[in-house]
């Protein structure tokens, strides 16, 4: 269980609804405040509202896709202090450098594990 | 000395080198030839000591000192690389059937007719002094032993007064007979080399005559001369190089050009490589060659030493060696002496002009004709022969009579070595296009046409163009100034490097500028197919050859002959077992009245060198063994096969356009090759992540439901569970469509499964089948047929379900809950049974349309709560009514729905029609 204040805010972008299901669960069961996006428009605009702590971000959706959300969200000042998580089936070393280099701090590869998943995020919001 | 005894003499010479051309020519024919000799070959090769050498050298000596040995240490030292450098030479040009160093280098950059012209310009205007000089030298000559003593007579005015002009007729005769008497393939001259080595004998003959008389007659022997000449006032300075006035510089310059002279000259490549007969003669002459260079140079000094002791200024340096005859009364060792420098005249005149008219013709006049459609009209070839030899012979003749107009206004002012060096800086300026051709794969055409053409201009501006202006035929204000005033340009000193002599200055800066812009230009162009391939065939020219095909002989025999002949040495029972050994080792059967063709001789002839030595059973063979006669036939390869008819020809133009058309064909081939691989790795990524997906989704939840059942309210625990079930569906959908296509793509449908299929009652059917699934979302489907009975197709029952199937259910997806219909419509349209699927679903964006049949695209797939498809269903249904010759098409607009139509062809009962539309 992380220990910081009951506000953490975690904004989940995939465009697979399913997958989605289960994040949404696993966050809100340690009790993040969680948001959903299914596409890189809408994830961009609610990033913008919502000001997340956290964006898990998934790479390949239709149009805009995960790289492209990060190099956008690195652009907005109001979320200097917001890490991106990247979520996603694209595992080469290649891919990774792309999400590191796009402005993503952490690179998760689907199928995940539950628990890494969320000791990632409890890790990140505990130490920064 | 009376001229006519002097022209007497000349002709009963000439006469007898006639003679012996003849004879050679003539044993020749009978397949017997002597000129297919090591040491006549080494000999021949000594045309390389002109009229030049023969009184030029004394005269250099006198003045120059030891100077003149470099031009004769070149080539020597040159001799031991022969091995590889001339070898490979020969090797090339019998494999190519190359006849002049113009064609040669011409043939390497792609068989360029640019470059043939340069290359025979640069030939024909750098040689024709040289030639003028040997003209001088005969009439320098004839002068001495007629005026001795007496100051030389001014030429006439008028030119049939004037000697030069006759012996210029003279020798334009002499060469045109002995050059062009007939057209040989190979441009192989028997008589010719045969009498060139007779002259090279004559002329080493004559002069060793006088060296001995000089020496020995005049002194008491070398000592007695040196000693002589060491105290004397005019000779003391002659014995050292730093006296001689020659700077290191020009000296190597001199070796380097000499050294390029002996295989570059068009009369040294003529000898050495298109009238060879075997390049196993190069062992011999490596050493020949340079034995017979000092030879002839070892008397050069003492002539010039006692002739400088003798004489006064008046009396000019070149002629010392008949002066000194002369001067004691051996008038018939003058005499013998002036037939020795007629001997290197002609020799050289008469292969220069040969090959220099070789050259002129093949590559100028012959590419005129043919350009212009007036030569070697089809039937025509016979008399087209006999045009070629009489352009030779119009060749010749222009060739000779430019030198003597070069002698006449310009030659006059010079010394007989000076000249010579000129000619020899030009033939120099194809050195780096001509070792680049055999040992660097990268030159290509461009950077040979710049090299030759930028080494050509700096050569002329250096050498020929002032010297002109000092005989008074141009101004001569840019030599002391430079050209337009710039004193960069000054052609003695070009960009301010002076203080050496203009031939070692021209040569230094136009070998430079000419490699620098060759490997310049070479590295920064594109080499044309021809070009490559031919760059192989000459670098790596013994990836194409062996030593055995290149004797030029092709020889036959009887086989019984052959036979015969080994039974002598090897007995008759291991020659019948040799030949039975031969039979089935070729798979043939030989009978004693054939023919025997060449790799049976060479077989015979490498059993017989076992028994009895290589050299040996040479001359065993040749007494059986006898040359192709050349037939009609042959005589109308050569014209087939002149380089110039092929480069000309339409038919190497087409041929051209072909490979080239090939080349390309075979690029696109090779993009397609790349561009399936590429798809089929974007297919495994696509096929991966669309399994990685599902799962991903399934891992997670399965694991919530493990671990936190409890804290889960039994709605939630349903709702997983529902999706879990889901995206198994989903995986299985997609493995097995994926599999679906493997096999689609794979197999093209089998001629049993093809059946007569009626439409109509294949829709219904179909439609039926899905009945449960329209029911629940409530949408009304119906059928309107316009051609009732008339529906049948040829095809495969069960792909043609599963295109309606994939049709319908893709038209399911996409209507409203509630209110969506979906309608099957058909009709015939241009022999073509039209089915079109029509629903009132959000519609198809336009853009969208040419996607949605692609491998893994999917539309909206957010918009539905439907499970998604997996984005091969269009894919596979387009595929399979390809498959049967038809057509799948859509038509949409964003708000109208969509209409999906599917044309298959009618009255296709033709199986074999199945295969073709599967193209």
């Amino acid at each position: 269980m992380h220990t910081s204040d009951s506000a953490a805010k975690v904004l989940i972008v995939d465009d697979e609804p399913n997958i989605v299901v289960a994040l949404e669960f696993l966050l809100q069961r340690e009790a993040y405040q969680v948001q959903k996006a299914y596409n890189g428009v809408q994830a961009l605009e609610l990033a913008a509202a919502f000001l997340p702590d956290i964006i898990v971000l998934d790479v390949m959706m239709p149009g805009m896709d995960g790289f492209e959300v990060a190099r956008r969200v690195r652009q907005m000042e109001a979320l200097e202090m917001t890490k991106i998580v990247f979520l996603t089936a694209k595992g080469t070393q290649r891919d990774k450098e792309a999400g590191y280099s796009s402005g993503g701090e952490y690179y998760l590869i689907k199928p995940f594990d539950n628990e890494v998943f969320v000791n990632t995020i409890n890790e990140i919001m505990a130490y920064g | 000395m009376a001229l006519s005894l002097i022209v007497l003499c000349s002709l009963a010479y000439v006469m007898l080198l006639f003679y012996i051309a003849w004879r050679v020519d003539f044993s020749a024919v009978k397949g017997k030839s002597p000129v297919n000799n090591a040491y006549v070959y080494a000999l021949s090769l000594a045309v390389y000591c002109t009229a030049w050498t023969f009184f030029g050298s004394v005269g250099r000596a006198t003045t120059g000192g030891l100077s003149f040995l470099g031009v004769y240490l070149g080539p020597s030292l040159l001799a031991p690389l022969w091995f590889v450098l001339l070898r490979k030479m020969i090797l090339i040009s019998k494999n190519q059937r190359i006849t002049s160093i113009a064609d040669f280098i011409s043939s390497r950059y792609g068989k360029s007719a640019t470059l043939g012209v340069i290359v025979t310009v640069i030939a024909v205007l750098g040689i024709v002094p040289y030639i003028s000089i040997q003209l001088k030298a005969v009439m320098f000559g004839i002068n001495t032993l007629t005026h001795f003593g007496q100051a030389a007579p001014a030429p006439p005015a008028e030119l049939w007064l004037d000697g030069g002009f006759w012996v210029t007729v003279a020798m334009a005769m002499f060469t045109a007979f002995f050059g062009t008497r007939k057209l040989d393939p190979n441009e192989r001259h028997e008589g010719l080399v045969a009498a060139v080595a007779f002259e090279s004998m004559v002329k080493l003959g004559a002069f060793l005559a006088v060296g001995l008389y000089v020496t020995f007659g005049f002194y008491n022997g070398f000592d007695d001369l040196f000693t002589k000449a060491q105290v004397h006032e005019a000779t003391h300075k002659m014995f050292s190089l730093q006296d001689s006035g020659i700077t290191p510089f020009s000296w190597n310059m001199l070796m380097i050009l000499s050294l390029f002279a002996i295989m570059l000259l068009p009369r040294q490549f003529h000898i050495a490589v298109v009238e060879n007969t075997s390049p196993r003669h190069i062992a011999r002459a490596m050493w020949v060659f340079p034995l017979y260079l000092l030879l002839i140079n070892i008397f050069v000094f003492p002539v010039a030493l006692a002739g400088k002791m003798n004489f006064d200024a008046n009396i000019h340096p070149d002629t010392y060696l008949l002066s000194l005859p002369l001067a004691s009364g051996a008038n018939w060792l003058a005499l013998l002496a002036f037939i020795g420098g007629f001997s290197a005249a002609t020799s050289m005149i008469v292969v220069e002009a040969t090959a220099l008219s070789i050259m002129f013709s093949n590559h100028i006049v012959v590419p005129l004709l043919i350009k212009t459609r007036s030569f070697g009209q089809g039937k025509d070839l016979v008399s087209g022969a006999h045009r070629l030899l009489d352009i030779r012979r119009v060749s010749i003749l222009f060739i000779l009579f430019m030198a003597y107009l070069y002698q006449r206004s310009v030659g006059s002012t010079y010394d007989l070595v000076s000249v010579g060096l000129i000619s020899f800086t030009a033939a120099a300026q194809l050195a780096p296009a001509f070792i680049g051709a055999m040992y660097w794969k990268r030159a290509t055409h461009q950077g040979a046409v710049a090299g030759l053409a930028t080494g050509f201009l700096v050569w002329a501006y250096c050498l020929p163009i002032p010297s002109m202006a000092q005989a008074g035929i141009v101004s001569r204000d840019f030599i002391d100034h430079g050209l337009w005033g710039i004193s960069a340009l000054k052609p003695y000193a070009l960009f301010g490097f002076s203080g050496v002599d203009p031939v070692s200055h021209a040569a230094f800066w136009s070998l430079l500028i000419n490699t620098w812009v060759y490997a310049i230009v070479s590295i920064n162009t594109k080499p044309s197919t021809l070009n490559l391939t031919q760059a192989d065939l000459f670098v790596n020219i013994h990836k194409y050859i062996s030593w055995q095909d290149t004797d030029i002989l092709k020889r036959e025999a009887k086989i019984g002959d052959l036979k015969n002949m080994l039974d002598r040495f090897l007995g008759e029972t291991r020659t019948l077992t040799l030949f039975r050994e031969y039979e089935s080792n070729n798979g043939v059967s030989l009978t004693n009245h054939q023919v025997a063709q060449a790799d049976l001789v060479n077989f015979v002839e490498t059993q017989l060198s076992g028994a009895i030595g290589a050299a040996s059973a040479r001359l065993v063979m040749d007494s059986i063994v006898k040359e192709e006669p050349i037939t009609l036939d042959e005589v109308m390869r050569i014209l087939e096969q002149t380089r110039e008819a092929v480069e000309y020809s339409r038919v190497m133009v087409e041929k051209n356009t072909e490979l080239k058309t090939l080349t390309l064909q075979l690029t696109a081939a090779n993009e397609q090759l790349k561009n399936l691989d590429r798809l089929k790795a974007d297919f495994i990524t696509t096929v991966t992540h669309e399994l990685r997906t599902p799962v991903t989704s399934i891992r997670s939840l399965t694991k919530i439901l493990l671990d936190y059942r409890s804290e889960l309210s039994e709605e939630k625990i349903q709702e997983y569970l529902q999706i879990l079930v889901g995206e198994s569906d989903r995986i299985s959908r997609l493995i097995n469509q994926v599999l679906d296509l493997e096999k689609i793509q794979s197999e093209s449908i089998a001629p049993e499964a093809l059946q007569s299929v009626d439409m109509e009652a294949l829709v219904s059917r179909t439609a039926t089948g899905m009945e449960q699934l329209f029911r629940e979302k409530e949408v009304a489907f119906s059928v309107q047929n316009d051609v009732p009975g008339a529906c049948e197709v040829q095809g495969d029952y069960d792909r043609l379900v599963q295109v309606v199937s994939n049709l319908l259910s893709n038209a399911l997806k996409f209507v409203p809950q509630g209110e969506g219909w979906v309608k099957a419509r058909l009709f015939h349209q241009n022999g073509f049974l039209h089915l079109q699927i029509l629903d009132n679903g959000p519609g198809i964006p336009p853009e969208k349309q040419a996607m949605i049949f692609e491998k893994f695209t999917q539309l909206s797939r957010r918009d539905t709560g439907k499970p998604q498809g997996s984005g091969l269903g269009l894919f596979i249904t387009k595929t399979i009514v390809e498959q049967h010759g038809g057509l799948l098409r859509v038509e949409s607009k964003i708000g109208e729905g969509a209409m999906f139509e599917v044309r298959l062809p009618l009255n296709r009962f033709a199986k074999s029609t199945f295969a073709a539309a599967k193209n």
